[in-house]
């Protein structure tokens, strides 16, 4: 039973770990960029919700939607002030980029006086319930995290499988000169993914906020998501998510059956593993260089 | 305008390319020797700072500016030489052997970390640096009877054979010879065939490949190299703090150090020097205007780091050679005066070529 458990809890742990890690492919997919500043974007996105439900005071579901609204416009906004200018240059330029704008977010909101340097817990209608399914005790807020991020999977494979924004961007990440040829507008997709990714990072903050707090430093989290990235490999959206499970539940046993401190490095052990074993990751496309 | 006239091939091989250079570098060491008796004792402490953290960016921008390889680890290589130097000087090891001992150890923990260097790249390799990074940290953390753990390891003073550098000035001038040392041994790698083969590697592996250079060795002989020195500069980190922690390891170090590096600009040995300057005299620039703003922004915690992001932000946007690229800028524009095109120094634009369908 307890096995059960510890899967359960870590499974809704790697579900945040996908989630980010979802805002991480996203955009490597379409712009062939790695982002650093998504933790920081999922930290923006639960401030946001705790903006609109306390201070603001908008009931639940407003703010929830008002928040990932309001982060999506900020990423196409982020695309277009600092992402654009520097499209074309090496990889790591952006790399760097966004480490910066990670900074600045981090910083900005811990310059906020009496709010930015506080934790502060996220008043959902759900908090701290618990349902009993026999000897298993459920914490809703961890269900609810699952769920969502079923619920978020599908809706985004049937856009990218189905949509033809979509396939608009699937193309654009296979080739972006061959795109733009075919009438793709390229840099206009490259502003929705931002803004798609940063959506994806908002709604994985309001829902880690609930087990976690808000506060600051909850983007470092983000570290941990790079490696489910990896594991599920870069390119795919499916394993992004399965990267993710496999590190929280791989977390979430080492913690209780292994020595301590090992917990906090497990996701790194793995992804070290899987990087000599299978470099391309579960899901990552097998592809051979050409010159 | 200075036209140098070439006769001879070796001309283009020499540290010096002409008087100029010798006249200005004579001249800087002159006066960082002279310094103890120049500036101030905080001061001194500072550019003793930044001379060791320009070893450790000698070695960053080896790996990262002149092979094309990014470490988000490098602050777990730093470790290491701290580490090492703190426990052997402690068992009494005289500062040479200790010295050796950790930048060795450092290069061969680089080289481990190198070995999937030779099978990713790009992302990947940043990825299994920075989760060699973190791993790292804990054991530092964990391994409680050599580390000491969180509570930290107080490390004694250099000691020569008996002289012992325990006072800021003889240190500073320890410092300023490795330093030195580190600097020509990186010029003249740089020069030889091993230095062009990294520089091949970094611009087209395939290319560098089929003219025969062996990917394999050279990417772990720069892993090698870089850690090392990060290493020799962590033993002197270890000296100057007299007590080192695990979380003066973390992650955020090893991005204050490719801040250092992108900043100083990529590529370019001075740009390792500038950086350093550069991450040293940051904080001090903060803490001196921060008394003439406004309160609510001058005592803010998260004000070094909005900074921080910020200066990155638009060094990565305007001006992506860094410090040395802007002085390269100011040069020519005064050597060509007033003949300086504002489209000299432009940067090619070309469409985004993808690492995975190339």
């Amino acid at each position: 039973m307890q096995f059960v458990q510890l899967v359960i809890s870590g499974i809704a742990q790697g579900c945040i770990y996908g989630l980010i890690a979802l805002g991480f492919v996203l955009i490597y997919k379409a712009t062939e960029t790695v982002s650093f500043a998504q933790g920081e974007l999922m930290m923006l996105g639960a401030f946001c919700g705790l903006a609109c439900m306390t201070f603001l005071g908008f009931p639940f579901w407003l703010s929830v939607l008002s928040s990932i609204a309001a982060m999506a416009a900020f990423g196409v906004f982020l695309e277009r002030l600092v992402i654009r200018p520097i499209l074309g240059q090496p990889a790591f330029s952006v790399v760097m980029l966004t480490i910066g704008i990670g900074y600045v977010a981090r910083g900005l909101i811990t310059m906020i006086p009496g709010i930015g340097t506080d934790t502060h817990t996220l008043p959902v209608p759900y908090k701290d319930q618990v349902w009993k399914l026999g000897e298993l005790v459920l914490n809703v807020e961890q269900m609810v995290v699952i769920a969502s991020t079923a619920v978020l999977s599908g809706i985004l494979y049937l856009v990218f499988s189905r949509s033809k924004v979509g396939l608009a961007m699937q193309a654009s990440s296979q080739n972006q000169l061959a795109a733009y040829y075919m009438g793709i507008p390229v840099k206009r997709l490259n502003g929705l993914v931002w803004g798609l990714a940063s959506a994806v990072a908002a709604i994985a903050g309001l829902l880690l906020a609930p087990i976690t707090f808000v506060h600051a430093n909850m983007g470092f989290i983000g570290l941990k998501a790079f490696p489910a990235a990896v594991v599920g490999g870069f390119g795919s959206l499916p394993g992004a998510i399965v990267g993710g499970l496999v590190i929280g539940i791989v977390e979430s046993l080492s913690g209780f059956y292994l020595p301590d401190g090992i917990k906090d490095v497990a996701a790194y052990v793995v992804v070290l593993i899987m990087l000599m074993v299978k470099p391309n990751g579960l899901f990552g496309d097998k592809l051979r260089k050409k010159v | 305008m200075r036209f140098i006239f070439k006769t001879d091939y070796a001309q283009d091989l020499r540290l010096a390319k002409h008087g100029g250079h010798v006249f200005w570098y004579s001249l800087l060491l002159v006066a960082l020797l002279a310094a103890p008796f120049i500036v101030s004792e905080y001061w001194l402490a500072q550019v003793t700072f930044i001379l060791i953290y320009s070893i450790v960016g000698l070695g960053l921008m080896l790996l990262a500016g002149f092979t094309g390889l990014f470490s988000l680890g490098h602050a777990a290589f730093l470790g290491v030489g701290a580490y090492t130097q703190a426990v052997l000087t402690n068992m009494g090891v005289p500062f040479p052997i200790a010295l050796v001992c950790a930048g060795g150890l450092s290069a061969a923990v680089g080289i481990v970390v190198g070995l999937p260097a030779l099978r990713v790249k790009g992302i990947y390799l940043g990825m299994a640096t920075l989760s060699f990074g973190f791993i790292v940290e804990e054991i530092f953390a964990r391994w409680e009877k050599v580390t000491g753990g969180n509570a930290g390891i107080h490390i004694k003073a250099p000691d020569l054979f008996g002289f012992k550098a325990d006072t800021g000035n003889s240190f500073y001038w320890l410092c300023l010879v490795i330093t030195v040392a580190s600097t020509f041994v990186i010029m003249n790698l740089l020069r030889s065939p091993t230095g062009r083969a990294f520089v091949a590697i970094r611009d087209s592996e395939v290319s560098a490949q089929s003219m025969g250079i062996n990917l394999a060795r050279y990417k772990s002989m720069s892993f090698a190299i870089s850690a090392g020195l990060a290493g020799i500069g962590g033993a002197l980190y270890a000296h100057k703090l007299q007590f080192i922690s695990p979380d003066q390891f973390s992650i955020l170090q090893s991005i204050d150090l490719l801040l250092m590096v992108v900043v100083g600009g990529v590529g370019s040995i001075h740009g390792a020097f500038f950086g350093a300057i550069f991450l040293i005299t940051m904080p001090q620039l903060i803490a001196g205007v921060k008394d003439y703003l406004p309160a609510i922004i001058g005592q803010a915690p998260g004000l070094q780091g909005f900074v921080y992001g910020a200066v990155l932000i638009a060094f990565v946007l305007f001006e992506p050679l860094g410090l040395y690229g802007r002085w390269l800028k100011v040069r020519t524009y005064l050597q060509l005066f007033p003949f300086y095109r504002a489209g000299m120094f432009k940067r090619q634009k070309s469409f985004q070529k993808s690492d995975r369908l190339k």
